[in-house]
């Protein structure tokens, strides 16, 4: 039993060449098409649910702002939001599957929500597993 | 049910289920029944405690058993089951641990739904216990328990699990430590003493042993900072002692019964390095032949992978790194192996290179900082 994180990006400077169906931006769907992806991403974490594999699933709002310490006492320095920045995270789900190969099945599923004209977008979705603990037994 | 069920409860339920399974009900609904029978169990002993806690429980749970067979009949408009109470007697006694575990373990199951149904239903724990042992929501694992419930409903009268099937899911659940409120190593450790205690095969002997051998470490396993210590410097004065002496006990008598298998080497291995006060004192000419001994029951790269560390130590690490490059380099830990064989043997430099490649390759975060540790203790 593993966990892994199914990463969504809203753009990426690096990884494969999107579909060209995933190509086409969110803002020229029709609502109905919009409509119609949340409601099969969310049919997506129900169905996780129902196998039991289902663990988190958060979308991320596109305003970042980066932070960092600047000192004791002193009070965080901030930068951005970067309206051009190339790499953006749109969202993730974690799920605790049985293997890898269930991991990038559930992953393939995700990813063909529907987008423009009600076609599946088919979109690359990064794959992580998560580190576990340390088996007990190791000699 | 979610409430914390006390100890008696969590000890009775099981023993209920199995009497229901036993005297026929589906897996199932008899769990189903069981959890029923425990809830008012929980809303009505604090006022009137009975006599006999087991009798009443095995009352209950079989009156809901029957009360939803009669309903699921009607609603189906089947003629009303001929069901009877069964005549009234001493509550049963026998052990009903294998029979449940050999269900619960069913190979249609994955291993997680098996590890799952075996903490709910053998176990006794909740399902939020179960969940956050698991660090999943709790809605998660309950859904993953129906499913596995439903699955052997299906598969009753199909193939049987067996007792290797129930052993993995033990050394599963085992192997998997401690992480929350339940510690999962001491209940593998109950479940398998419970399971030896009703059974004659050696290897069930064999897993206890190894369970008690390597928990007898655990305080040592770990720095005061969360690091991870590996077994050559470990403080073996933390080791506990009760749970080594209890382990050899029944790691001796399960090799008197001259039925070796893999439970009983891998344990027989722990008992020489639990035997060693200092890591120099090791014995590893006989780890090596326990080790060739395990190699011919499970040829796995794991085990050869482990084997060619204890050549390491018998003919030098010279002779560990051949071994090594005779294992698929895609078995976890193979690259820190290298690394610290050829640390063993005085080229820093490529030990160096080798613990950075291995620290990327780690599966969790204690075995990559150890590993990074390492990387920058030879850099200095």
């Amino acid at each position: 039993m593993a966990k892994y994180l199914l990463l969504k990006h809203y753009r990426r400077a690096t990884g494969p060449e999107p579909t060209e169906v995933g190509r086409i931006p969110m803002d020229q769907w029709t609502p109905e098409e919009v409509t119609a992806h949340i409601a099969f991403m969310n049919q997506v974490a129900d169905d996780l649910r129902e196998r039991g594999e289902f663990v988190d699933g958060q979308a991320l709002s596109p305003d970042g702002s980066f932070v960092r310490s600047d000192g004791p006492g002193r009070p965080p320095v901030t930068d951005g939001p970067f309206a051009e920045t190339k790499d953006l995270i749109a969202g993730w789900m974690i799920i605790d599957v049985d293997s890898q190969e269930r991991a990038y099945e559930a992953a393939a599923y995700l990813s063909s929500a529907p987008g423009k004209g009600g076609e599946p977008i088919n979109e690359w979705l990064e794959v992580r597993p998560f580190l576990e603990h340390p088996p007990t037994v190791t000699d | 049910m979610e409430e914390l069920p006390g100890e008696l409860i969590r000890e009775l339920g099981p023993q209920v289920l199995g009497v229901l399974v036993r005297r026929g009900a589906d897996f199932a609904a008899a769990e189903d029944a069981v959890q029923e029978a425990l809830i008012e169990a929980v809303r009505r002993w604090p006022d009137e405690m009975p006599a006999e806690p087991k009798g009443w429980l095995v009352t209950v749970a079989w009156r809901r058993f029957l009360d939803a067979q009669r309903s699921d009949t009607a609603r189906q408009r089947r003629e009303l089951a001929e069901v009877e109470d069964p005549p009234p007697g001493p509550t049963e006694q026998r052990d009903d641990t294998l029979m449940l575990l050999v269900l619960c373990c069913h190979p249609a199951l994955t291993p997680a739904s098996a590890v799952a149904l075996t903490l709910r239903a053998v176990g006794g724990l909740t399902t939020r216990q179960v969940a956050e042992a698991y660090l999943v929501p709790e809605a998660t694992m309950a859904q993953r328990i129906s499913r596995a419930k439903r699955t052997i409903s299906d598969v009753r009268l199909g193939a049987r699990g067996d007792l290797s099937t129930v052993l993995k899911v033990l050394y599963l659940i085992f192997n998997e430590g401690y992480s929350g409120e339940v510690d999962l190593a001491a209940e593998a450790i109950r479940l398998t003493r419970q399971l030896a205690g009703g059974t004659e095969d050696p290897e069930v002997a064999g897993l206890l042993a190894l369970m008690l051998l390597h928990h007898a470490r655990r305080a040592a396993r770990f720095s005061s900072d969360g690091s991870l210590v590996p077994l050559a410097e470990q403080d073996r004065t933390r080791w506990d002692g009760h749970a080594i002496a209890e382990g050899v006990v029944v790691l001796q008598a399960a090799l008197a019964r001259d039925r070796l298998g893999e439970y009983q080497a891998q344990a027989a291995i722990a008992a020489l390095h639990a035997d060693a006060r200092t890591a120099q004192e090791t014995d590893w000419p006989q780890v090596l032949e326990w080790y060739d001994e395990l190699t011919r029951i499970v040829d796995s790269p794991v085990v050869a992978l482990n084997r060619a560390v204890a050549v390491g130590e018998v003919d030098g690490p010279m002779a560990g790194l051949r071994a090594v490059e005779r294992v698929p380099a895609d078995v976890p830990r193979h690259t820190a192996v290298r690394a610290y064989l050829h640390e063993r043997a005085g080229d820093r430099s490529i030990a160096h290179d080798l613990y950075v490649v291995a620290a990327g390759q780690a599966t969790s975060t204690a075995e990559r900082d150890h590993l990074t540790r390492q990387a920058a203790r030879l850099r200095a």
